[in-house]
């Protein structure tokens, strides 16, 4: 009876005697499922348009961030230097497209994964090389992005505090989303890329340059990348680390499915929510940690009953 | 002198396109077309035909270049479109250039409604929205049952309106030569017509020239003026389509209509003895 009690009553009699640290614990795992969604948004990009699971998203990410950050140290104003690391990815992703994926156009999916997870080692080596393997401070500040916080006054008394830039995160992932929705469905490009997902062969036969569309799709995804590292940045620090938590997009894609993005924004959230409240009131009863594994367990639990994910495109078959 | 290299004997005015004895190795290995030759007249359609196998896609990839998306290489021959050799040239640069292919089993574009699917067709068109609207008004007379179905998911559209989407995609781009594969594969008796008589329409209305792969050599033969026959990588007999109608080998092999009554086994293998050695 006592373990029943802990585990199915305890925790919420907790929340309801303390309605302004659940908030706060929500509002944290809301946060860190904003970086996650963002995350998980640049593999579904590339995953829809060239059916690749891109594993060096998390480096790009860390690339990103330090190119914008390094640039900046070389002396470059920060507007500048952000203008700059944009280019730097647009260039990433032009060689990648003329490198990596025209050379091994048509060879089964498993080569492609194999051929990302070796850009991953090569921009780990390239990033060291340029701009040194320490963890470096994001130039929050400098971009204009908001500090400080503030802390609102709840009814019992308690305090809910907000940090700015989270905020700022939370209005920014909002606006890439929406404006990556208007790209894919209003736009001939988006067009074009939504029907390189469907098929490519068919898409190559009506004119469609695959290879323009794929530099597009990296460039894009490069851009969510940089964004990503700008938020995670200013939150701890610029580090090869962040390659590692990059890989909780894994989990938000399952959740999600890997080709929707509004997916990828909820999956995303769940995660980083769940994991919280996870950790704050129920890691206790196995000695904590959860919060590193229980993302992966929700994901294992998808893929048995709902392997497409929540929002994953319907398999269209005709018979 | 340069100017005269760039245009061949073989692409005489009349011909839209011409194929000059091309041979494709697939996968480095694998010889697929042993020396095909054809041409299309311009304003005419040509039936390519043949049993499965035979090499019918694999010469229309050649002419589009699709062929490289499969590992496919064209290893000898020329492929003169307009005058000018076009192998090497992607897909995307012969679509530009009025030349496309609408591939066999439709490959529609399934999360996409049938009007985004039409509208993928103008990917390579630059002459600005207006006109890119009046081509979709033009498609939805062609083939007035996707107006109905504008909206709906591509995926889910039948099997006749799928074949007339890809086509409609096709005319898009304001193609001067579709390459289309195999468009009665898996329609009904009555859709194939309907499609077939399409085709004519356009032919005859919009002046494209159509260059048509078909098992179905009844129909096609019908439709077409001239017409070749491939086996095994190579083409074994052409001529105009009622000459071919009335040819006795075509007869046999492929319109199912045996001269008197039914032959031998032992007949059969004479007769196809006999034609391997013409061939």
């Amino acid at each position: 009876m006592d373990v029943l009690y802990t585990i199915f009553i305890d925790p919420f009699v907790q929340m309801a005697e303390a309605p302004d640290f659940l908030l706060q614990v929500v509002w944290e795992g809301f946060v860190a499922g904003i970086l996650y969604a963002l995350i998980a948004l640049g593999f579904v990009l590339i995953y829809k348009a060239s059916g690749v699971f891109n594993f060096a998203q998390g480096i790009m990410v860390v690339f990103a961030g330090l190119s914008l950050v390094g640039l900046h140290e070389m002396g470059v104003p920060a507007l500048l230097a952000l203008i700059m690391a944009i280019g730097v990815m647009a260039i990433l992703a032009i060689c990648i497209e003329k490198f990596v994926m025209r050379p091994l156009v048509g060879q089964p999916d498993i080569i492609l994964l194999m051929a990302t997870i070796g850009m991953t080692y090569f921009l780990i080596g390239l990033g060291e090389f340029i701009f040194g393997g320490e963890p470096k401070q994001m130039i929050t500040e400098e971009l204009g992005l908001p500090t400080g916080s503030t802390a609102f006054e709840m009814d019992n008394g308690g305090l809910v505090i907000l940090q700015h830039i989270d905020i700022a995160a939370a209005v920014i992932a909002l606006i890439m989303v929406g404006g990556l929705a208007v790209f894919f469905n209003r736009t001939r490009i988006g067009r074009a890329l939504r029907a390189v997902a469907d098929d490519h062969t068919a898409a190559l036969s009506v004119g469609i340059s695959l290879n323009q569309i794929w530099a597009i799709v990296w460039f894009a995804a490069g851009i969510v990348a940089l964004a990503t590292g700008i938020m995670w940045g200013a939150r701890s620090d610029v580090s090869f680390a962040l390659e590692i938590v990059a890989l909780k997009a894994l989990p938000v894609l399952i959740l999600g499915g890997f080709t929707s993005i509004p997916g990828a924004v909820i999956g995303g959230l769940i995660i980083g929510i769940g994991e919280k409240i996870g950790e704050i009131y129920w890691g206790g009863l196995v000695g904590g940690g959860i919060e590193s594994w229980l993302a992966y367990m929700i994901a294992l639990i998808f893929l048995l009953f709902r392997p497409q994910g929540l929002f994953g495109e319907k398999i269209i078959e005709r018979i | 002198m340069t100017e005269e290299a760039r245009v061949p004997e073989i692409a005489s005015p009349e011909k839209i396109l011409s194929v000059d004895n091309i041979e494709v190795i697939y996968d480095h290995v694998i010889l697929v077309l042993k020396g095909v030759s054809l041409s299309v007249p311009l304003g005419g359609i040509t039936a390519l035909l043949g049993a499965n196998g035979a090499g019918k896609t694999t010469t229309l990839k050649a002419i589009s270049n699709l062929l490289k998306a499969e590992r496919g290489e064209v290893t000898k021959g020329k492929v003169i479109f307009k005058g000018e050799e076009v192998q090497g040239l992607s897909p995307n640069d012969l679509v530009r250039r009025g030349c496309i292919q609408v591939m066999e089993g439709r490959h529609c574009f399934g999360h996409l409604t049938v009007e985004e699917n039409l509208l993928t067709g103008a990917f390579t068109r630059r002459d600005g929205n207006a006109a890119i609207k009046d081509d979709i008004e033009m498609v939805y007379d062609y083939f007035p049952r996707l107006r109905e179905r504008r909206g709906s998911q591509a995926g889910y559209t039948s099997g006749g309106e799928q074949q007339m989407v890809a086509i409609g995609r096709a005319l898009m781009s304001r193609p001067t030569m579709i390459l289309l594969d195999e468009p009665s594969m898996g329609l009904a008796p009555q859709l194939v017509e309907e499609i077939f008589e399409i085709v004519k329409k356009l032919n005859e209305e919009q002046g494209v020239s159509f260059l048509l792969a078909e098992q179905n050599t009844n129909v096609a033969l019908r439709y077409a003026k001239y017409g070749y026959i491939l086996e095994s990588g190579r083409i074994v007999l052409d001529g105009d389509a009622a000459a071919l109608r009335n040819n006795e080998d075509v007869k046999e092999f492929y319109l199912g209509l045996g001269g008197e009554g039914r032959r031998s086994f032992r007949e059969v293998k004479h007769y196809k003895r006999r034609k391997r050695w013409l061939a």
